[in-house]
């Protein structure tokens, strides 16, 4: 009896602990903006059913399985947890009453998943020991991993004390069932300790429940309904903003953000693999993604008092480096290349953050840069990043017959892109695309002195204005052009085009010219006459906004493979996992003064999979382009040169001499 | 303290042609931009606007569709906008336009004083650095011009002391209040509108002054009072350029002599 009210006392205050916690923190989620999270219910449960419990990005790494097992044997224990407290409370309650065909293999899988677990752990602590994934602020955490393992572990070894204990005083008729048990019962004597094990498992119970709300276990509650919440499109495009008086733009504090990045801030498990995709933080930029979620969550719960009483938050989130705010340098670092997202087990969305902080920064505070500055004001008085007068939008049509596209009788819109236009090396690219389509007899025609830039990098750079003004332009132009096929050479362009402009009523199909040389050559419309073999390996390096963003990788590939005759080198990361060139978000335009530069990095990848020999790395991006051209120029490397898939498909239309 | 600043709406020069039959410049579908050295003024005037808690006037000569060039001032922040229109301004040279500006700022000066007025360096269309100068003149004020810093207002001792920059040196020099000033790109980084400044901007009222306002003598202003006139424009010959050195057997040698001669040119400095 005094057991069990000592039980119950304990229990109980356990429970008001972990409640009152976990509201202090949770609760906290009500000072976000407003988000529907809520619409297509089936789809958000599958994606709750793939990444939470079927843990598919965990599995996706090679250690993933064994949080696969921590994972399950949690819930199954769950079971197991509740009878332990149900009937430490009220001893007549407990799954005795159940009819043993049913509590046999129950005891069977319990007995089996605790050692599972068992195991697990000690992995885990392995592992831990091994590799660090510190970060200046989640040092002290790692202790908190460190507890939290060794609760688990003890309550696997509790829970084999007492059952061992109780088979060994003769107690447990179902035995049978429980192998571990039984050999723990052979060590265990007289299971004279039964209750030893029995305090240590309730004692390590409800310290586990009430650790869990203030350490990143948390996950352990939010992970869930943060995947159920997940945002089901790539993040290939910003909601649009409204433009009117009074209003406020971007997230320049806590509760300028949505409830949904609220919440995303509590799920995070500091797993680290943001971090380890981010070619900022590998570069060592300031930027750090993992960093970013955790001060969101730092900064919401230093401002929960100035919140709670109607106040306007006091720690900023953008400002001098700490644990709760984000640096300036740290949000103009990030390329928005999207694999951040792509890694987190639990679906966190971390650009979007980046982004609605820039958005701030440029829209209420007029704070970028100084290189922006010229790169605004030439899109928005020249229509393109470099300010070159529109005029000469057509120069390059010198160099071949260009026709203008007309509505009805050409079919497709071939979208030069400003880059294609105006820059001397992807200028070429533009000639090889229209000669590969004119061979293949594809009907195509260009808005010449009409095309616009299409606001990409104003977008990704949170100048949502100017974005917003050049979407309207080019979404009339489109309209009244009556476009509704695009070929498009950039994959900036394609993603605008196809994905942002989708927001503003105008449904276009875009193609991008690697997917379409790709269809030709399946169907036989470019019939190549030669095979290319002068061109060395060649590797293809995934554009993000090709890849990541668009789904876009295996038409490249094909493409490559259908004109070499060959598969194409992969990078070490390739595909979802390729590292990023460093151009996008806006990050072409800006200098790049910290750290390795991450196109140097990349092309450091490149070198190490095709080796010495002369060789290619084929690309499908104008960025990508400059950007590995430069890294080679940089590392000296003069065995590599650098193509678009477009080029290397129009080197096996070259007449055989 | 009023501080003026005059900007002037350009068309964006990179992608004017000249019309060889007219000798007119081909306008047409050109878009028409601040002129880039007046955005440099006008930063400067809402900067000093700050540090003495004064108040920014922005005025400009043109026609009606100028006002986007004050807008855009009001979106950066400055108090007032003054358009100063009329046909009868129309055609000026130099010195017509600077008989109009200082019109305006004697009328501004009437109602608030104005202690400075600020002007770029030069316009990227006309490209004379002339109206500066000559609305100092008609004011009876200092001017100071080619500036690139601003070191120290006395308030008191009503005295402005700036840095000018000049070929190959800067001089410091310094002037009695009211002064007439021109900037040069190396004064500042102009600032960018915030998006609830430029909302603001849209619902702001831009005056429009004519010459019932102003009252100037007919005979001083637009075409009458100019007394330039445009004979030709036409864009010159290039000169042949040079090949210096041998740069195919001896780069070395060709390379010490391109920078011997770009220094001896001031083109470059050590
Ligand atoms: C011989 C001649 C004939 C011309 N004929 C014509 C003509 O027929 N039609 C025509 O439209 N133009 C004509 N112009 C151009 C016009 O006179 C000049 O553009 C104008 O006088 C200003 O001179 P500027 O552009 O050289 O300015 P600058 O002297 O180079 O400008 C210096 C600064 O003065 C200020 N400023 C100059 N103009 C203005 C303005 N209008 N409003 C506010 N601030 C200003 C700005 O701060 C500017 O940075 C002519 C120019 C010349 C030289
Ligand atoms: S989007 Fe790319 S650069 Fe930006 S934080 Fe994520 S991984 Fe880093
Ligand atoms: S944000 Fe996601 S990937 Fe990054 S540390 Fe947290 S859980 Fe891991």
């Amino acid at each position: 009896m005094n057991q069990q009210l000592a039980f119950a006392l304990l229990t109980l205050l356990a429970a008001a602990a972990f409640c009152v916690l976990t509201w202090r923190r949770l609760s906290l989620v009500r000072f976000g903006k407003p988000e529907n999270r809520l619409d297509h219910f089936g789809r958000r449960a599958w994606d709750m059913l793939l990444y939470a419990f079927g843990q598919k990005r965990v599995l996706a790494r090679p250690f993933g399985v064994n949080h696969f097992v921590i994972f399950w044997s949690f819930l199954i224990l769950l079971i197991a947890n509740s009878e332990f407290i149900v009937s430490g409370l009220l001893p007549d309650i407990s799954l005795r009453l159940l009819p043993d065909y049913l509590r046999g293999p129950l005891l069977l899988m319990f007995d089996v998943v605790s050692l599972l677990a068992l195991i697990a752990i000690v992995l885990a602590v392995v592992r831990r020991l091994l590799f660090k994934l510190d970060t200046k602020y989640v040092k002290r955490r790692s202790v908190e991993a460190f507890l939290i393992l060794a609760f688990i572990g003890l309550l696997m070894v509790a829970y084999f004390g007492i059952h061992g204990s109780e088979i060994a005083r003769g107690q447990e008729p179902l035995k049978g069932w429980m192998p571990i048990s039984s050999l723990v019962a052979q060590f265990s004597g007289d299971g004279a300790y039964e209750s030893w094990f029995w305090w240590l498992h309730a004692v390590v119970l409800c310290s586990f429940l009430v650790f869990l709300p203030i350490s990143k276990h948390m996950h352990i509650m939010t992970a869930i309904p943060n995947s159920f919440f997940a945002r089901l499109e790539k993040p290939n495009t910003q909601p649009r903003e409204e433009f009117a008086a009074g209003n406020t733009y971007g997230a320049g504090k806590v509760s300028d953000f949505t409830w949904k990045d609220l919440l995303d801030s509590f799920s995070c498990t500091e797993c680290g693999r943001c971090q380890e995709a981010c070619p900022a933080t590998a570069t060592n930029k300031a930027l750090n993604p993992r960093q970013v979620i955790h001060s969101v969550k730092m900064n919401l719960m230093a401002n929960a008092a100035a919140l709670e009483s109607g106040q306007e938050p006091q720690v900023p989130l953008i400002g001098p480096e700490g644990e709760a705010t984000n640096s300036i340098e740290a949000i103009w670092a990030c390329t928005t290349c999207g694999a951040c997202m792509e890694s987190c087990p639990v679906l966190i969305e971390h650009m979007p953050k980046i982004i609605k902080m820039r958005r701030n920064l440029v829209e209420m505070k007029s704070e970028f840069p100084d290189e922006l500055l010229n790169l605004f004001e030439n899109m928005e008085q020249r229509s393109n990043p470099w300010g070159i007068a529109p005029t000469e939008r057509t120069k390059w049509h010198t160099t071949m017959e260009v026709k203008d596209y007309v509505a009805g009788e050409t079919e497709y819109l071939f979208y030069i892109g400003c880059a294609g236009t105006f820059d001397a090396r992807q200028k070429a690219v533009t000639v090889a695309i229209a000669t590969v389509l004119n061979i293949a007899g594809v009907s195509w025609g260009v808005l010449g002195k009409e095309e616009k830039c299409c606001g990409d990098s104003a977008r990704r750079l949170g100048n949502e204005f100017l974005f917003d003004q050049m979407a309207r332009e080019n979404v009339e132009l489109f309209t009244a052009r009556k476009v509704t096929k695009v070929i498009a050479a950039c994959p900036h362009c394609l993603n605008t085009l196809k994905n942002d402009y989708r927001q503003y009523g105008l449904e276009l199909e875009v193609v991008h010219h690697s997917e379409l040389l790709a269809r030709l050559l399946t169907e036989g419309k470019i019939k190549p006459t030669r095979q290319v073999t002068a061109l060395g390996q060649v590797l293809y390096h995934d554009s993000c906004y090709l890849g990541r963003h668009n789904g876009i990788y295996d038409e490249p590939r094909r493409a490559i493979a259908a004109v070499t005759g060959a598969k194409p080198v992969e990078a070490a990361r390739n595909r979802e996992n390729a590292f990023c060139c460093g151009a996008g978000g806006g990050r072409m335009w800006m200098e790049e003064g910290v750290g390795e530069r991450i196109n140097v990095a990349r092309v450091g990848e490149a070198i190490e999979a095709l080796g010495t020999d002369p060789s290619t790395v084929c690309v499908a991006c104008p960025y990508c382009l400059t950007m590995f051209e430069d890294g080679l120029k940089d590392r000296d490397v003069a065995t590599i040169r650098v193509m678009d898939v477009a080029e290397v498909v129009a080197e096996s239309l070259r007449p055989v001499l | 303290m009023q501080i003026v600043a005059c900007i002037k709406q350009v068309p964006d020069t990179t992608q004017v042609q000249i019309d060889p039959v007219t000798n007119t410049l081909v306008r047409e579908g050109i878009p028409f931009i601040v002129n880039p050295y007046d955005t440099h003024a006008l930063e400067t005037a809402l900067r000093l606007a700050d540090d003495l808690h004064g108040r920014v006037t922005a005025i400009s000569m043109g026609p009606l569709n100028a006002e986007a060039t004050l807008r855009r001032a009001l979106a950066l922040g400055v108090d007032r906008a003054v358009l100063l229109s009329d046909r009868a301004f129309g055609g000026a040279d130099t010195l017509a336009t600077s008989n109009v500006l200082a019109a305006a700022i004697r009328r501004l000066n009437e109602e608030d004083e104005v202690g400075i007025v600020l002007c770029g360096k030069q316009t990227i269309d006309g490209d004379t650095a002339q109206v500066g100068p000559g609305i100092a003149t008609r004011l009876g004020w200092s001017q100071l011009t080619l500036v690139d810093r601003i070191v120290n207002i006395d308030l008191e001792g009503r005295r402005i002391r700036v840095r000018r920059k000049l070929e190959g040196r800067h001089e410091i020099v310094e002037a009695p209040l009211p002064v007439t000033i021109t900037v040069v790109r190396e004064i500042n980084r102009p600032r960018y509108p915030t998006v609830p400044m430029r909302l603001l901007s849209r619902e702001r009222q831009i005056e429009v002054w004519d010459n019932r306002v102003l009252k100037i003598d007919v005979r001083t202003i637009g075409l009458k009072g100019s007394p330039t006139w445009v004979s030709r424009i036409f864009s010159p010959q290039r000169d042949m350029g040079e090949l210096i050195g041998d740069g195919a057997t001896d780069p070395a040698g060709a390379a010490k002599l391109l920078v011997e001669k770009l220094l001896s040119k001031d083109l470059i400095s050590l």
